[in-house]
Order: structure tokens, then C-alpha cells, then sequence
């Protein structure tokens, strides 16, 4: 462990430029709260530190085209305290609310719990499930890419050497729609998930469900967008029956490891008794606007 | 070796100091400033023995570099009193007896003044959430809770 | 005539005004602004700070060690390993300096083998990685029951079992064994209508203090050895450094700082002799800090246990018999207490007939150290799970079954001791008396109690009261408080001496300046310390009449000492003024100088503790997370000094259980290495999971005690485990009998209750 140099652009470009002039490892730190546990831990030895919290494109909320651009550093607390934010995506806010405590909601951001790429990470199912498009900025340009495409594998991502993820794009929402994220631990908080589920879904207006994503947290190697469990619910008022084969939709799809936080058996069987009981929580909020 | 001179608001003073990279706040807190009275439990954000108030927002000072403090105030555990008047909260943990060991203290006080700040009126629940991040092993949390209540009431009435 | 200890016993008749009520505690102040000194606060100018490599292995032979391009990294000051530890023979000191440093073979995850001490952290780090650690990696073994298989890796070839007659042939990991009887079992269990048998396992846990273990060690040129340190016993550790160290005790001067919790688990030193020797090496002081990480693979877990547990029971609800056979993980060296646990596990019921055997063995985990009650809730856990089996049954109430079986004054226990007057019966009387007992449940709800056992301590306790020129006073202590100790031994004092207590002013006196200390530990510092201290104020109090006396030119037997003033003692002596003990103070340099009182003794008389746990739980029977919605604590603490303090005791036990009930359990890899050294999956209870903790004070006076107090430390942690199990059974229809019940676990016990219901 040599020196590791901390440098704190103003820019995007500058960061960039940094990031991809840089040899050897190069960290982006956002909130920290992933990083700097590796960092001590000495998992991690980078030779330089890029914080992006100093560039506004990163850190700010803004109203687009009839839906949200949330700043992928944008700390959760922050966006919790978004109240447009909150009550039109109560789902990810869920999410988002269960990374960590208040002190490390002060920190963390979006970007740093995708770009972490932690099967397990709490804000993503509810991302992926809401449709929001990650824009990324690297040294060869701009692009949008659906965020079920950013993280890989554990601690893997398809972002390039130099590409930074900017912010989070959520569409304009439908009447009528509602999301929910649940997620089991065994301890109240402070813990990491062992099945997370989020759920985004639109009704009609006889209440019949029009669109659906349900996206499952760590049972695979990343969040899973399963379609056969949206098929399950698309076409029905999410009766009884529509969420029994939800449950068994849900508990097929996936393909977990025994690891310290659960066994495979627990989380097969638990992803589907939690996809159930967020397709009813979403349920509720459709039904509520 | 290049450290980083860094200049920092702590509880309204300024302070400078030198610190490597890879230092973090609270580090430099304890071990440059000598202001120990924010504890290290972990180190690794799990514990809130650390917590300290970030340009006014509740943060672990052990998952924040001290470069990261350049231009920042900076609230601990030190500041809470105003002089010798004790803030209702350490008075409410006197009275309870919500310290037992006390090393999960100062933390605690000082996330639970940031939940007083946003919240007058907690409910249990809502304080043992709020508080879920500042693990103590003594007190099984009882009397911790009681104090904050007592004294959210207190400042209440106080404002009114 | 002096008096002694024999002369403080309970006076039931005393009024008391200061004794029973809750003042802010002297060292409150501190510990809310953060002043308050803990073990990494201390900072000497000049100090370089220490750090410790630690084996990645969990059983490997150490074949050399090369520390040559550390030593010459740039700011390294000093370097450490087995080599510079003093060679001692078999035994106790060699097996703690073993567990400092390793010495032929590492023997757990995070066993240290080597340290340095530089001008940085990141220098001492960056020197770690320059070490040069050669092992020969062995087998492991982890658990207790693998452990004692007869292919299991062997971790001592020349082990011979202790205590077994003949001792098994050829290598073993059964350390030692250990049996208690009393009576006839085999009648007992011949007399039974109903016996139940069933075997448990717990997981071992750790003490999980919030605050790491720290030290600063300053060893001069002629010598001497100055510790700062986190101890629940400096006296201890400057006894144990020194046989470890091989240094004449009084050259070490061990400091104590404010206790960051300990639980047991700061009863033991790890790092210390390691910052001592970079010390002498470094000429310099030397800080260790524990990492977290550290503190859960290197220090103090509890013994995890199997137990097979049998008792009998007429089919009128009277026990005849009970038989155990326990077994213990101690990490590679003694030191689980495990005997402990078949002296206390039925200790409460009145049985004649007992047989409890305990072994204790070695496997590759860190070698255990105390935690309240030390193996005593471990096996609680299966005692209160068959009694709850038994009453089931015959369809009585868990509490009358109890009861009906529950021992009082005059019953012999089987460790030789017969109970004085005790508080059982009212302390499950209470629990039944309480709302939470009979209030409703919902569904997927269960209730269940369970009751346990301590037997509290005494043992070597120092102190010594001065009282200052203007009569107020200051004790000086030799016991780190823990919790709570410190403000009622002041209020044990202001009560003696008729003065208020604020000016009553208590200090922790480094190990230069008392007698010995036993440790902090075993609910016995607010008994013995006490004591220590009433015998200290009374022969103070002896002199302030003396004094007075002398002031008035009386004879000393004509006053008497009365609410903080000496009175003659009928109007015969004189028309007098009283005289305060400020009034006194003033004058002592010319009646006879400084008055103070102190006191050297070996407490006795103890008196056992009891308690009674009521918990509900509500079980999710699609998941199987278990939620504690109601807790209520009953538990007899013969006085209540500090109300506040006692509860604080009762509710940290409660919630500690709660966490070992729940969540608590070490995650091994297929390598033997911890995979989850840190509070984000070590999961200790976080506010939201618990409710408030009830409490009930039970007060039944222990009659040798000045001030009737028992212990109250250990007996809230016992039946905590066993009475969650219990409550989990009332709502699921089966008995947990595995720790932890964590939801993987629950939810299986789930599907099997279904299906003995789909086949029944
Ligand atoms: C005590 C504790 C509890 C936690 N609990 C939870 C929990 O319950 N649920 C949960 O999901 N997580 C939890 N976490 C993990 C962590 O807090 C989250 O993953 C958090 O969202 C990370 O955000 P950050 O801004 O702190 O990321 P950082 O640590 O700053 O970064 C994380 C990674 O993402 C990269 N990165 C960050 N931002 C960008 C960007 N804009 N573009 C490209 N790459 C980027 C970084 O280089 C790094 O590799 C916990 C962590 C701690 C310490
Ligand atoms: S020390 Fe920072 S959270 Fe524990
Ligand atoms: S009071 Fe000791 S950890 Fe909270």
C-alpha cells in the first residue's frame, strides 16, 4: 500500500479525464460506504481516489420530461427527503430507506449501490423494477443503458475504464401504478439482504394489471428481472391465483448460493412469499392514485 | 510523503490539520485533534460510536476521509453541552441512567439530537429505527429510548 | 474491638434515605459529553503504535518466522514474536502466553504470531505484510462434537485427559472431565412416571463489548512497567502479566480506564504483554487497538455446547431425578469454567437425586473466555426446554410446575452449599402475579417463561474512605466498574455516614495503590465492594467517635453516631451540641489527624440469585423470523441499591439473550476462517428488534449482606435463551433445541410441526 492520492474534481470531465489517465487502480468514491470498508479492510488498494460528490450533474434532483433525473451521487437521505421523489416512486424509496442506518444514509448513494454490484444491494431491484435508465459518462461519449444492464456480477459492472454513471432517469409513471420493494433479514436493520424483491405495476382502470416488473435481489449472481413472474400478474386483478403462481414464478427463477447470510433452500422458498407480499403492497398503492 | 492540509469547523472552531489519504474523519478526530470523545467500535460503519453530524447531516466519521472534512462543519460529541449547560439529552441520559458503560454515548446523543431535529415528537418506533445504526450491548436500549422521549418532551416544552 | 466482616449483617429494621433511590451516577457526566477516559483514549507523547499479524489458519504448525525486512522498514521501531516471549512450563501461564502469541502451532483464525510497533499506522501495517510466516497447515476442527469423533484432527498429540479414571488411551481433545452427584439417580428416575430426555446444541457467541480491546504500554530503561489498559481486573492482569512476563509484580502498574463493556470477556489479556515487549524493545510507549474484526476472531467467544439432558417427574408434577451430560468447546486452552454448569444447571428445583457430568474440549476456535454466568445459560437453554416438556405433559402451568418443585431455605445443592434464605419462590410468585403473564395473545403469538440460577461471588475486594477536612469524602476503589458499581458503593457510604450522597466522591485506584482485587466479574463487585466499604465507613466512624469524644472529654462509650452526627449518647454524658462529621474533620489534626477507615477483605457470604423470564413472541410462519413483542424480566436482587442500575442489568441481560436466542453464532468457512468478523453479520439486537424490557425488582434480603444485596449481573442473561424457546413452541407447536433459532431454522421446525399435524 502506497501513497493513494485523493483528488476531488469539480467537473465531469475532469473527473474523467482522471479516471481514464489513470495507471493502476483507480476508485470513483461516492458516499464511501462501500469503498472505504474495503480500503480498511485492505481488499481494495487503489493508487487514487476520484470523489464525485463535487460535480453537480451527480448530485441533483430534477424533474425531466415528466418523470425524474436523480444524480447517481444524490446521498439516500437526501432523496428520501425528496417528497415529489418519494410519493411518486415509494417502491425505491423503500429500497433506498434500507440501505444501511441513518448515518450510513447519509453517505450512500444510488450509484455507489449498483456500481458496488452486490447481488444484494437494496435500492436496485426497486431501480430496475421502476425501468430507470442509467446515463453513463466515459471518455468516449455519453449513453443511456436500462440499469439491469450496469451490474454483472459481484462487484462487476459494464461500465468501461474511465466511465462514470451520472444519474438515474425514471419515466413518467402511468395512473394508476404503484411499486413496492420488500426484503427479509434477520435483524430488524442494519443488515444485508438474504431475498430482496421489487415489484413496479399499472392497472387499468377496472383495476386488471396492465404492465409489471418484478425484479428479484440476491438469489443469483445479480438482481433478476423475471419476466415469467410479471407474466404471472400482467392480465389478472392480482387475485389469490395470480400471486400463487407469482410466488412459484418468483421461487423458480431463482438460482441462489449457500453463504453466510442464508441457505439456498430459505431463499427459493422466501423470494416467493416475499414477491407475494409486494405485489400487495404495490397493489395497494396503484389502487391508491 | 505528501499529506493533505486540510482547514475544518469543529463545534465552531477552526481547525487545521495534516492527514494521509486514506485517514479517515475520525482518525483525525481522535488521533490529530486529540478530540476523543467519538469512539471507534468498528471502524467499518456498523456500529454509530462514530456518529457525528457532517455539514448537518448525521454521518459515521469513520466512513468519511479526513480530506473529505476541506471546508466543513463539523459537530461532535465535545459541542453538545453549551458551556456548563448540559443539553437536554445528556441531561435525560443522567436521569435515566441511558449510559451504562458509556463507550455507545456520545454517538447515540448525537444521532439522537439529529432525530430531535427532524422529528419533535417521536414515536418509540420511530426512535428505535432512527437509532438501529448506534448498536450498545449494556442497556438492551430501554432506557436509552425513555431518556430520548423525555427529553424530545422537555425540549417541546421548552419551545413552546 | 475492631470490627470485622462478620459483624455486617442485614438489619431489617433500618431506615434507610439514601440506599433505594436512583442520584446520577459520578462517573454520568463524563461518559454523556465524552470526557469519560476508555482504553484507546490514553495518548503519550512519543507513542508509536502497535500492530498484530495473525494466523490465516485455523491449525498449522509455525516453522519459522522471518521478521528481518520488516525490522528494516523505515519507522519500524520494534518486532515481536514467540521468540521473545519467556519460556515457562506447563500450565495455566504457559497456556495464556500461548493464547498471546503462538508458540509451535497456531491454533485458530486470528491466533497472533507476530507484532511491530512503528511510527504509523500505516507503517506498522505495511510491516505486517513484510512478515515471513512459514506454516505447515494441519486438519482443523470447530465444533464440539466433531471435535471429540475419534478420527478428529488431534490438537495436542500428548493430551491426557483430566478427571477420567482410566483416562482414554491414545490422543484425545477431551481436556478434562468433571462429575457432581448427589443421591441415588437410579432410584430417582425408578420413582418417575414421566421422564423426558432430549439433547441440545448451542452455537458459541461472543460478548460482543462495543468497545475493542486497547492498551498503551511504557516499559523505562530501569525496568518498570507502566499499563494503560480496559480491564474488568487490573489487579489480575498485573498478577497474570507478570507470571507471563516473568517480572516481579510490583514493577508492573496496571491503570484502568472506563470500561467499554466487557461482560466477561475483558477478564483476559491479549495484546497487552505484546505492547509491553515492543515496548522494551522500542524504548518507547506503544499503543494496540484491537480492530473489530480482531476483537471477534481473536478474543473471548463463549463455549458453544452439546448437551443430553434427562429428568424425571412423578405424574402429580414432583421432580425425582435428573441426569446430564454436557459437553464444552473452550478454544484450544482451559479456561470455559465449565464446571459452572453442572453445579448451577438444576440448582432452584428442590431434586436430591442429580448426576451431571461436564467435559470440556479443545477445537480451532479462540480460546473461550467468561461471559455473565460462564456455560451456565448454555445449558439452561435444555433444562427449562424439558421442564416445559414435562409440564406440558400433565398439562400444569409452567410457573406452578415450577413452584411446586421450587427449593428453598435448608435445601443442600450439590455443590455442598446449603441455601440461607432465598428468593425463588417469590420471584416465580411474582412473575405469575405480573399482567404480562396472563394477557392476551394473537395469532402465529407465543408465551413462554423460563427461570435460572447464580450463585453470585465475593472474594479479595480492597478499599479505603478518607474523609477530607471538610467533611466530605472520597473512596478510593480497587474494582473497575462495569456497570453501575461505583454509584451505589458511594450510596453505601453516604448511607453510613449520614451525608448526602454527591458528597461522596469514588476513584478507580491503579494497581499501586490498594491490596488486591479479585476481577470484576461473577455479580460480585456491588456485594463485595460494599461490603469493603460500610467496613471501611464504620471504622471511620469509630474514629469520628473517638474524636468526638476527645472534643468533648467524655468517654468514648458516652456518644453515639447517629445521621451523619456523633450525639452524646444520653443526656447523663453532658448537654452537647451535635457534632458533624464536618465539625469533626476540622478539628482532626488536633484530636489525632487525618481520619479515614479502609478495609482488606475476602468476601463472604454471597447470597444465589433467581429469575424468571416471561417473553412473548409472534412467529412469521412463511419466513420463520421470530419477533420478541413483549419481555418481562423477574429477578431477585435481595436490595436494590441503585433501582436504575439493577434494571439497566436486567434489560442488557434480557437483549444479549436475545441476540444469542436469535442471531448469534460464528459462520466458519471450509477452511476454519470466520467468515462473518464484523457487526454486520455477527448481528447482535439493533434497537428496532427488541420491545422495552419489564423489569421487577424481587427483593429478598440476603441476611449477610449490611445492606441485604445479592448479585445481579449474571442471572439475566440464564434463562433468557430458554424461555424464547419456549414461547417459539407455544406459538409453532415445536421446541426449538438448537441456538441460534434463527429463521433458516425456525422455518424447518415449521414444516415439521405441520407434518406430524397432517400425519396425526
Ligand atoms: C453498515 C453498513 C450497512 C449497509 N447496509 C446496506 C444495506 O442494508 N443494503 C445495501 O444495499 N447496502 C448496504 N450497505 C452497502 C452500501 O452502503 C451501499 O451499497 C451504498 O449504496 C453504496 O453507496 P456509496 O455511495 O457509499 O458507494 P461507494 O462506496 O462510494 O462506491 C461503491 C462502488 O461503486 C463505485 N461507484 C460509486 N459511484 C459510482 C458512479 N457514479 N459511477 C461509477 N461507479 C461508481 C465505486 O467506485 C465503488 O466501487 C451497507 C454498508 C454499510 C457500511
Ligand atoms: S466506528 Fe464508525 S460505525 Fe463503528
Ligand atoms: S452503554 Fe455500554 S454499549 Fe451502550
Amino acid at each position: 500500500m502506497d501513497e493513494m492520492r485523493y483528488e476531488a474534481p469539480e467537473t465531469l470531465d475532469a473527473a474523467v479525464a482522471l479516471l481514464a489517465g489513470a495507471d493502476g487502480d483507480a476508485r470513483i468514491l461516492a458516499g464511501g460506504t462501500d469503498v472505504l470498508v474495503l480500503l480498511h479492510s485492505d481488499m481494495i488498494e487503489p493508487g487514487l481516489l476520484v470523489d464525485i460528490k463535487k460535480i453537480p450533474e451527480l448530485t441533483s434532483i430534477a424533474v425531466e420530461a415528466g418523470g425524474f433525473r436523480v444524480g447517481a451521487a444524490v446521498s439516500a437521505m437526501e432523496l428520501v427527503e425528496h417528497d415529489a421523489f418519494s410519493k411518486a416512486w415509494p417502491g425505491v424509496i423503500e429500497g433506498v430507506k434500507l440501505i444501511g442506518s441513518i448515518q450510513i444514509m447519509g453517505r450512500a448513494t444510488m450509484g455507489g449501490n449498483l456500481c458496488n454490484a452486490s447481488p444484494a444491494a437494496d435500492s436496485v431491484p426497486a431501480l430496475i423494477a421502476a425501468g430507470a435508465i442509467g446515463t453513463i459518462v466515459g471518455p468516449e461519449g455519453r449513453r443511456d443503458v436500462p440499469v439491469e444492464d450496469i451490474a454483472t456480477a459481484p462487484g462487476e459492472t459494464s461500465l468501461g475504464k474511465g466511465e462514470i454513471l451520472v444519474s438515474f432517469l425514471f419515466p413518467p409513471r402511468p395512473p394508476h401504478s404503484g411499486d413496492a420493494y420488500r426484503r427479509f433479514t434477520p435483524r430488524t436493520e442494519m443488515d444485508i439482504a438474504v431475498v430482496g424483491v421489487g415489484i413496479s405495476l399499472s392497472l387499468d382502470d377496472g383495476g386488471t394489471c396492465q404492465a409489471a416488473r418484478v425484479v428479484l435481489g440476491a438469489v443469483a449472481e445479480r438482481a433478476l428481472l423475471v419476466e415469467a413472474a410479471a407474466a404471472a400478474l400482467i392480465g389478472t386483478p392480482l387475485d389469490e391465483a395470480a400471486l400463487e403462481r407469482l410466488a412459484a414464478a418468483a421461487s423458480a427463477a431463482c438460482r441462489p448460493i449457500d453463504d453466510k447470510r442464508g441457505t439456498k433452500e430459505f431463499r427459493i422458498k422466501v423470494a416467493g412469499v416475499l414477491a407475494r407480499r409486494a405485489a400487495q403492497d404495490a397493489l395497494e398503492r396503484a389502487r391508491g392514485n | 510523503m505528501a499529506r493533505s492540509h486540510v482547514t475544518t469547523t469543529v463545534n465552531g472552531d477552526e481547525y487545521e490539520f495534516l492527514c494521509d489519504a486514506e485517514q479517515t474523519l475520525l482518525d483525525v478526530l481522535r488521533d490529530e485533534l486529540f478530540l476523543t470523545g467519538t469512539k471507534e467500535g468498528c471502524a467499518t460503519g456498523d456500529c454509530g460510536a462514530c456518529s457525528v453530524m457532517l455539514d448537518g447531516r448525521l454521518v459515521c466519521a469513520c466512513l468519511v476521509l479526513g480530506v473529505e472534512a476541506a471546508g466543513k462543519l463539523i459537530e461532535t460529541i465535545e459541542g453538545l453541552a453549551h458551556g456548563d449547560e448540559l443539553h437536554p439529552l445528556q441531561q435525560k441520559f443522567l436521569e435515566h441512567n441511558g449510559a451504562q458503560c458509556g463507550i455507545c454515548t456520545p454517538g447515540t446523543l448525537i444521532a439522537a439530537k439529529a432525530l430531535l431535529a427532524v422529528n419533535p415528537d417521536p414515536s418509540e418506533t420511530e426512535i428505535r429505527y432512527w437509532l438501529a445504526g448506534n448498536l450498545c450491548r449494556c442497556t438492551g436500549y430501554d432506557k436509552i429510548i425513555r431518556a430520548v422521549m423525555a427529553a424530545a418532551e422537555e425540549m417541546r416544552e421548552g419551545r413552546s | 474491638m475492631t470490627i470485622t466482616q462478620d459483624d455486617l449483617r442485614f438489619d431489617p429494621d433500618r431506615k434507610l434515605k439514601v440506599v433505594g433511590t436512583t442520584p446520577i451516577k459520578p462517573d454520568g457526566v463524563d461518559k454523556v459529553t465524552g470526557r469519560a477516559k476508555f482504553g484507546a483514549d490514553t495518548h503519550l507523547p512519543g507513542m508509536l503504535v502497535g500492530k498484530v499479524l495473525r494466523s490465516p489458519h485455523a491449525h498449522a504448525i509455525i516453522k519459522s518466522i522471518d521478521t528481518s525486512s520488516a525490522a528494516a522498514l523505515a519507522g519500524v521501531k520494534a518486532v515481536v514474536t514467540r521468540d521473545d516471549f519467556p519460556e515457562l512450563p506447563p500450565g495455566e501461564f504457559r497456556d495464556i502466553s500461548s493464547n498471546c502469541m503462538a508458540r509451535e502451532k497456531a491454533f485458530y483464525d486470528g491466533h497472533a504470531v507476530a507484532a511491530v510497533a512503528a511510527t504509523s499506522e500505516r507503517i506498522a501495517k505495511k510491516a505486517l505484510k513484510l512478515i515471513e510466516v512459514d506454516y505447515q497447515v494441519l486438519p482443523h476442527v470447530i465444533d464440539v462434537m466433531d471435535a471429540i469423533k475419534p478420527d478428529a484432527p488431534i490438537l495436542f498429540e500428548d493430551m491426557v485427559t483430566k478427571g477420567m479414571d482410566p483416562a482414554p488411551d491414545g490422543p484425545t481433545n477431551i481436556l478434562q472431565r468433571k462429575e457432581f452427584t448427589m443421591g441415588d439417580v437410579d432410584a430417582g428416575f425408578a420413582e418417575a412416571d414421566i421422564i423426558v430426555e432430549r439433547e441440545f446444541d448451542t452455537k458459541p457467541m461472543h460478548q460482543g463489548y462495543i468497545e475493542p480491546q486497547a492498551c498503551v504500554a511504557n516499559f523505562t530503561e530501569d525496568g518498570q512497567t507502566e499499563l494503560w489498559c480496559c480491564t474488568q481486573g487490573h489487579f489480575v492482569f498485573r498478577t497474570r502479566l507478570a507470571a507471563v512476563l516473568k517480572m516481579d509484580i510490583s514493577r508492573i502498574r496496571v491503570t484502568q480506564s472506563e470500561l467499554g463493556g466487557g461482560f466477561g470477556g475483558k477478564t483476559m489479556f491479549y495484546a497487552e504483554p505484546v505492547a509491553i515487549l515492543l515496548s522494551r524493545k522500542a524504548n518507547r510507549p506503544v499503543k494496540i487497538t484491537l480492530t473489530r474484526n480482531e476483537v471477534l476472531r481473536a478474543t473471548g467467544p463463549v463455549a458453544g455446547t452439546h448437551s443430553r439432558i434427562k429428568m424425571g417427574m412423578t405424574k402429580d408434577g414432583r421432580f425425582t431425578a435428573a441426569e446430564a451430560e454436557l459437553y464444552f468447546q473452550t478454544g484450544p486452552f482451559t479456561g470455559s469454567a465449565f464446571a459452572n454448569a453442572p453445579q448451577a444447571m438444576f440448582t432452584r428445583y428442590d431434586l436430591q437425586n442429580i448426576r451431571a457430568v461436564g467435559y470440556e474440549v479443545v477445537s480451532n476456535r479462540p480460546k473461550v473466555n467468561a461471559f455473565r454466568a460462564p456455560c451456565v445459560p448454555q445449558v439452561v437453554f435444555g433444562v427449562e426446554g424439558v421442564i416445559h416438556e414435562l409440564a406440558r405433559k400433565i398439562g400444569m402451568d409452567p410457573i406452578d410446575l415450577r413452584l411446586k418443585n421450587a427449593a428453598t431455605e435448608g435445601y443442600k445443592t450439590i455443590y455442598g452449599a446449603t441455601f440461607g434464605p432465598i428468593g425463588y419462590v417469590e420471584t416465580l410468585e411474582a412473575a405469575k402475579a405480573h399482567p404480562h403473564y396472563t394477557a392476551p395473545l394473537g395469532p402465529d403469538q407465543g408465551r413462554g417463561i423460563a427461570t435460572g440460577f447464580w450463585f453470585n461471588r465475593g472474594g479479595e475486594t480492597t478499599a479505603s474512605l478518607n474523609i477530607t477536612p471538610d467533611g466530605t469524602v472520597t473512596l478510593l476503589l480497587g474494582n473497575p466498574d462495569v456497570a453501575g458499581s461505583r454509584v451505589s458503593i458511594c450510596m453505601m457510604a453516604a448511607e453510613e455516614l449520614g451525608i448526602p450522597v454527591d458528597k461522596v466522591r469514588p476513584i478507580i485506584g491503579d494497581t499501586s495503590t490498594l491490596g488486591f482485587n479479585r476481577v470484576t466479574a461473577g455479580s460480585r463487585v456491588t456485594f463485595s465492594a460494599g461490603m469493603a466499604i460500610v467496613l471501611s465507613a464504620r471504622k471511620a466512624i469509630e474514629t469520628l467517635c473517638q474524636r468526638a469524644a476527645m472534643m468533648w472529654d467524655v468517654p468514648e462509650d458516652g456518644v453515639v453516631f447517629e445521621d451523619g452526627h456523633v450525639r452524646p449518647a444520653s443526656s447523663n454524658v453532658g448537654d452537647f451540641e451535635p457534632l458533624s462529621i464536618a465539625d469533626i474533620a476540622k478539628k482532626a489534626t488536633e484530636t489525632g489527624g487525618p481520619i479515614a477507615g479502609h478495609a482488606e477483605i475476602v468476601a463472604e457470604g454471597a447470597g444465589p440469585g433467581f429469575g424468571c423470564h416471561i417473553v412473548d413472541v409472534e412467529v412469521d410462519k412463511e419466513t420463520g423470523a421470530v419477533k420478541i413483542l413483549r419481555y418481562t424480566v423477574v429477578e431477585d436482587a435481595g436490595k436494590a441499591i441503585h433501582p436504575h442500575q439493577v434494571e439497566g442489568q436486567y434489560q442488557g441481560g434480557a437483549v444479549q439473550g436475545i441476540g444469542w436466542a436469535l442471531n448469534e453464532e460464528y459462520i466458519y468457512d471450509k477452511d476454519g476462517r470466520m467468515e462473518n468478523a464484523g457487526f454486520l453479520d455477527y448481528r447482535i439486537p439493533v434497537a428496532s428488534d427488541v420491545p422495552m424490557i419489564d423489569t421487577v425488582i424481587v427483593e429478598v434480603p440476603n441476611p449477610l449482606h449490611p445492606y441485604g444485596l445479592r448479585g445481579v449481573g449474571e442471572v439475566p442473561l440464564v434463562p433468557t435463551m430458554a424461555a424464547i424457546a419456549n414461547a417459539i413452541d407455544d406459538a409453532i407447536g415445536i421446541r426449538p433445541r438448537s441456538l441460534p433459532m434463527s429463521p433458516p431454522k425456525v422455518l424447518k421446525l415449521i414444516e415439521e410441526a405441520e407434518m406430524s399435524r397432517d400425519q396425526a
